[in-house]
């Protein structure tokens, strides 16, 4: 799968120069929004539409939110968390809603079942705030997903650099972002094609470990491409 | 009878310095599958109003992506826009009796439309009410109709949205700029803002020896924090309101008040309401109320960036662009939690809403309090135009729209 153009081999790794076999196709995404059919009102509301709602409305309101809002980094983190403090007024509720974190799911299943739970609990435990009515209602949308491929790929690290350092915020967020659901498994493109594609582990990790509920789209992208600066500055 | 309108040239590159050249690359690619194939705008008026000054940016744009957008304008007589604007304020839940023959003249006229116009390119898109009987050219199975409409239909009035609802559900969807203003219909139902173009006269950046010459004129000082509201003086905008707000933030705070808005002079309500803003001003030599021209960009522009807080203390409202262009210009804002002011100023993160007069005043005093705050609202307002409100992202949904429906058939 890789072709070292030079062999350089550091704690069995393969560093730079390396030409993957499997070139890394730059895409970027873009979304409409779907208005849907339900709303909520209270916080019973909210569980009820949590778990009736599509697996889009949930990928909407967590994943799709996160990336457009990407530069609030300081207790940003879904619409449902967003809604309970500005609107329901429950930080309690809402700061238990903010800590999951969409990096440790590899399904929308297994996310609405926690985001269920959490609130479902709280509904238990204080049956009065559940049915208090909020200030504004709680809108379920969807996100309806159109890709198209940027007519760019990256063979060596050096080619991928340059395609990082160019793609728009929205193929950013596709490859970094929302690539773990697609990929099923707990990673993003960047750091899946780095490892698998240029054998570079050890990078795929740190990339991988980039937090992005405490930067910016922007700030992590420069992250990044330091990371992979530093893998070049090995040669 | 329908006019195609040619508009000036708007370099898509231009934006590249605002915005980033990935995101014009990103516009190219999501138009490249569109190339070739025919779409078309269509609404009631060339000039005046939001929905023309945003389509006077958008399809020069789509243009500069070789895309084949046209513009058409229907047209109607006294008669009809006399039935639409009643039809209008009906929708946004005015007092309005039904009368048959307004219907009659309303049909009428759209079949004349449709007699005149191609109405054969492969994505039509209707905005608001006045053509949207057009979806009787509809040729099924040949070309996609949207709807988009730019009025909340929260509460109608049930007469006039029967009525338009059987034309409303034979599209194959419809936009709208808030899930509030969107009703139960069988299809499926999309959100999509309203925008602010960046390069626009009202939004460009500004010499700053043109603020300070308007501020000059208008006899604000500068120095001191200015408080300011631009819209039509109106009721529904609350400037007495924000005469009150400003008078409790006045007790620990010198500031200024302008409330600056379009002549009421050829407006028979908005000259009464001006009169009440005066009496409650009273004299006050720190308020400014300020009757701009009909069209006045840059002296709305020079006013919001000079402002210390934005306010926007509506009643009721559509989608509130001003709100839009106060946070471009990372300005911290202040606004009633109406509307679609929501959807632009996330509590806390990207501005501060209200409910009332006295959370109004409030909000101002801490931000007042706290200008390292009221800069982080203002750049992470900044930010979130940038991601969602400006003409670039409404011209890039309308391609994910268009190749949603392609896909869809």
């Amino acid at each position: 799968m890789i072709k070292p153009d030079r062999a350089i081999s550091q704690n069995g790794e393969n560093l730079l120069m390396n030409t993957a076999e499997t070139p890394f196709e730059f895409f970027t995404v873009s979304y409409l929004t779907r208005i849907g059919n339900q709303s909520a009102g209270t916080l019973a509301e909210l569980l009820a539409g949590l778990e009736n709602c599509s697996d889009a409305s949930i990928f909407h309101h967590t994943y799709q939110t996160l990336g457009s809002h990407h530069f609030l980094t300081e207790g940003f983190s879904n619409d449902f968390a967003q809604w309970v403090l500005a609107d329901a007024n429950r930080n309690d509720l809402a700061e238990q809603l903010a800590a999951l974190d969409i990096r440790d799911y590899v399904s929308i299943a297994a996310l609405r079942h926690d985001l269920c739970r959490v609130v479902g609990e709280f509904c238990v435990t204080f049956p009065n705030f559940a049915a208090q009515t909020a200030l504004e209602r709680f809108y379920f949308c969807e996100s309806v997903e159109v890709t198209a491929p940027l007519g760019r790929s990256a063979r060596t690290l050096d080619e991928f650099r340059d395609g990082i350092a160019h793609l728009s915020h929205a193929g950013f967020y596709f490859h970094f972002i929302s690539s773990r659901l697609r990929l099923q498994l707990q990673t993003n493109d960047f750091s899946h094609w780095l490892a698998d594609g240029l054998g570079l582990k050890t990078l795929a990790e740190s990339v991988d470990h980039i937090d992005i509920y405490t930067n910016t789209l922007d700030s992590t992208r420069v992250k990044l491409l330091r990371l992979i600066d530093r893998e070049r500055r090995k040669a | 009878m329908s006019d195609t309108l040619a508009l000036t040239r708007i370099p898509l590159d231009d934006y590249a310095e605002l915005l980033g050249a990935g995101e014009i690359e990103e516009l190219r690619a999501l138009a490249k599958p569109l190339r070739g194939r025919s779409m078309e705008m269509i609404n009631s008026t060339a000039v005046g109003g939001g929905v023309a000054e945003i389509l006077n940016r958008l399809v020069p744009l789509a243009e500069e992506l070789d895309l084949d957008m046209k513009w058409n304008v229907m047209t109607g007589g006294e008669d009809f826009f006399e039935v639409t604007k009643s039809f209008h304020n009906a929708l946004h839940g005015a007092p309005y009796h039904a009368n048959s023959k307004d219907f009659e003249v309303f049909l009428a006229y759209n079949e004349r439309n449709r007699a005149t116009m191609p109405l054969d390119s492969e994505f039509v898109v209707i905005h608001d009410p006045q053509p949207a009987a057009l979806i009787d050219a509809r040729r099924p199975g040949i070309n996609h109709w949207v709807w988009r409409c730019h009025i909340d239909l929260s509460h109608p009035n049930r007469a006039v949205w029967d009525f338009l609802e059987k034309f409303v559900s034979r599209y194959d969807g419809a936009m709208f700029s808030s899930p509030e203003f969107s009703r139960q219909l069988p299809i499926p139902q999309y959100l999509f803002y309203p925008a602010i173009d960046p390069l626009s006269e009202k939004n460009q950046e500004l010499e700053p020896e043109f603020i300070a010459q308007t501020l000059a004129r208008y006899q604000i000082d500068p120095q001191r924090p200015i408080l300011t509201q631009i819209s039509r003086f109106d009721r529904l905008k609350d400037p007495v309101g924000v005469i009150r707000a400003y008078r409790i933030v006045k007790r620990y705070f010198d500031c200024q008040l302008v409330l600056a808005g379009g002549s009421a002079s050829d407006d028979p309500e908005g000259a009464v309401v001006l009169k009440e803003v005066l009496r409650e001003a009273d004299n006050d030599p720190d308020i400014r109320v300020i009757e701009l021209p009909a069209w006045a960009p840059l002296e709305v522009n020079a006013l919001q960036r000079a402002s210390t807080i934005v306010i926007q203390k509506s009643l009721r409202e559509g989608f509130g662009l001003t709100v839009s262009e106060a946070l471009w210009k990372k300005k911290p804002v202040v606004a009633s939690a109406v509307g679609g002011i929501p959807i632009q100023i996330i509590h806390k993160h990207t501005g501060l809403l209200a409910h009332s007069v006295e959370g109004t005043a409030y909000q101002i005093r801490f931000l007042l309090s706290h200008p390292e705050i009221a800069a982080k609202l203002g750049e992470h307002g900044h930010q979130h135009v940038k991601e969602s409100f400006l003409i670039t992202q409404k011209l890039k949904r309308y391609l994910t729209l268009f190749l949603t429906l392609a896909r869809s058939s």
